[in-house]
């Protein structure tokens, strides 16, 4: 076990060294001035911003200078916030970003699997082909769409939520319900599913003839292995979670990391873009890896390997 | 012409999935004739701005007065195109990596999955927007050398990484099914008789896949429509004078204000965008539930 944990950390180095050379070198390579979009820098002033940050000189050395910064924990300073360290500002806006994922989360999770379960054991009546169909709208329906609808009624005309801005427990609530939408849509349909199948084995039979009351049958026996396929999507979710907070981030203007990994790739900032990525790699890895080791501790059939 | 029979006797039995396959046939009717009826053109800007609907404008008109029906209808063209194609690369990177992976098998089917999983574990969007951002002008040039102008650099950037990105799950089915497939008797029998592992492939296991390889496909246009809308509701995804379903919505968006309301601007292309996703996604659906053995009605 704390061996396949150290390999698939020490596997995920190269990963994550290959996702920030990768953003560097395209980044620095694209006909673009990380210092303006806009206005012309004269050429003396170009040369000694360049030096400033280090990127003068061939491609080569830039990127040799970025990473020896790197493996000793500096991800430089962005060149389009100028005055600002990448590090200062992941570390101002990742708790956000956390902050409004982990309610998602915890949301999809909760009307997830209790619509789901709800549905399985109302298999093909009138309420279980409802919630489907909502589950299945929920997967279609994108947040960019599904986030302004919810603002213009519960924020304009019913006037019981704050539009936009972060800080107070409020404005929390509508951004965090618009991310969870799709993710608790899919795990409904994941653990109706698997609660479907689960509940046509043999141990819940014999559960059922002990004489154990139908809800013990199914929240102690059933849902612990029907829940199996709900972990296994929680790594990718978080994902998901991540990506879809740039939108819902940017829709309802919270200072969280997700604007800025747009802002900078368009701004040319190698070094804001290379950081923000390797922050995202690098949560995406340490999600799928607790995913795993969060079915293996539930289910003991699996074999680690 | 298998596949497609295959494709017509599932729908056919499911009165849902006949009306969602009615449906998307409508949308691509409205989106390449219908749209030469509005009486508009998609880039006509007029003093009529942010009209609501009427009669000289059914769904409206936005900011610059164009009419929305003609620019929901332009949309659903770019987006219903960077699907199709985008889904075209994934299907032919996803369907080959398989089928080579599979039919391989050892300690190439090792390395080559492997792969998968890695870059299952990038986050692949984020990337598609560096890579799209940064080689936005390279690709310029190539293709004003290759004398291909008509072509936007941003859009044909989008068609093939997004294709790039969702043709992992694909891969894994494909690879699956090819596992099974391969130590069947007429494989055996093929080997035997001398033909080469290209023909196997390409004469005796694909076919065998067609079914499943329509599911994804149905599972696989929404994703990349999605990933689509989602770039240029960003801004990095479909360039100015184009206009998709995504940058309509952004449009949208940003007029959201307490004073007041457009709604018409977001109803509209989003309720296009959604109900297009989800009769694609019910297509998907029923014709996996169909093909799945497992799955009873």
């Amino acid at each position: 076990m704390t061996a396949l944990i150290l390999r698939r950390l020490l596997f995920s180095i190269p990963v994550l060294l290959i996702v920030v050379t990768l953003t560097f070198l395209l980044v620095r390579s694209a006909p673009g001035n990380p210092f303006s979009t806009e206005k012309k820098i004269p050429k003396e002033i170009m040369e000694e911003l360049e030096k400033q940050y280090s990127l003068h000189g061939t491609l080569r050395h830039q990127y040799a200078q970025y990473m020896w910064k790197v493996a000793h924990g500096d991800l430089s300073i962005s060149t389009q916030y100028r005055n600002r360290s990448v590090n200062e500002i992941i570390a101002q806006t990742l708790p956000v970003s956390m902050t409004l994922g982990s309610l998602a989360y915890f949301l999809a999770l909760l009307f997830g699997i209790t619509c789901g379960g709800w549905a399985a054991i109302r298999h093909n009546q009138a309420g279980d082909r409802f919630l489907m169909l909502i589950a299945l709208l929920g997967i279609s329906i994108p947040t960019f769409v599904s986030a302004p609808i919810l603002v213009m009624i519960f924020a304009i005309k019913l006037n019981v939520l704050p539009v936009a801005g972060w800080g107070s427990p409020d404005q929390i609530i509508l951004p965090a319900i618009c991310l969870s939408i799709p993710f608790a849509a899919t795990i409904a349909r994941l653990t109706r599913g698997s609660l479907l199948e689960v509940l046509k084995l043999d141990f819940v039979r014999t559960a059922r003839a002990k004489g154990l009351s139908e809800d013990a049958v199914l929240f102690r026996h059933a849902l612990k292995v029907a829940i199996l396929p709900v972990i296994g999507y929680s790594g990718p979710a978080a994902a998901g979670i991540l990506t879809g907070s740039i939108v819902i981030e940017t829709l309802f203007g919270i200072p969280g990391i997700g604007p800025f990994f747009v802002n900078s790739a368009l701004n040319f900032d190698p070094f804001m873009t290379s950081g923000v990525v390797l922050v995202f790699s690098s949560f995406l890895i340490v999600f799928n890896l607790l995913a795993d080791i969060l079915y293996f501790v539930v289910d003991r059939r699996v074999k680690l390997e | 012409m298998k596949t497609l029979d295959l494709f017509f006797r599932v729908v056919k039995q499911d009165r849902l999935l006949i009306s969602c396959a009615v449906f998307l046939l409508i949308v691509v009717m409205l989106a390449l004739v219908g749209i030469h009826f509005t009486g508009y053109s998609y880039d006509q800007i007029s003093d009529a701005s942010l009209l609501p609907p009427s009669r000289a404008h059914w769904f409206g008109t936005d900011v610059n007065g164009h009419d929305l029906l003609t620019r929901t209808l332009y949309g659903a063209q770019i987006s219903l195109f960077v699907a199709a194609t985008g889904t075209i690369v994934s299907l032919t990177v996803g369907v080959t990596y398989g089928m080579i992976s599979g039919y391989a098998g050892g300690r190439v089917d090792n390395l080559m999955m492997r792969v998968v999983e890695i870059i299952y574990s990038l986050p692949t969007l984020v990337l598609v927007i560096v890579l799209v951002t940064s080689l936005d002008g390279p690709i310029a040039a190539l293709l004003k050398s290759a004398g291909l102008t008509q072509f936007p650099p941003r859009l044909v950037l989008i068609v093939i990484f997004l294709g790039l990105t969702e043709w992992l799950t694909m891969a894994r089915i494909i690879r699956g099914q090819v596992l099974v497939l391969k130590e069947q008797a007429f494989v055996q029998a093929s080997l035997a008789l001398g033909q080469s592992h290209v023909r196997i492939l390409w004469q005796h296991l694909f076919p065998n896949l067609s079914g499943i390889i329509v599911v994804y496909l149905t599972l696989t246009i929404p994703a990349i429509m999605l990933d689509e809308s989602f770039m240029s509701f960003l801004g990095v995804g479909v360039p100015a004078p184009l206009a998709s379903w995504g940058t309509l919505i952004s449009d949208a968006a940003s007029l959201i204000n307490p004073i007041r309301l457009y709604w018409w601007m977001l109803i509209f292309p989003g309720g296009f965008m959604t109900l297009t996703l989800l009769a694609l996604n019910f297509l998907g659906d029923g014709l996996r539930d169909a093909l799945d053995p497992r799955v009873k009605k």
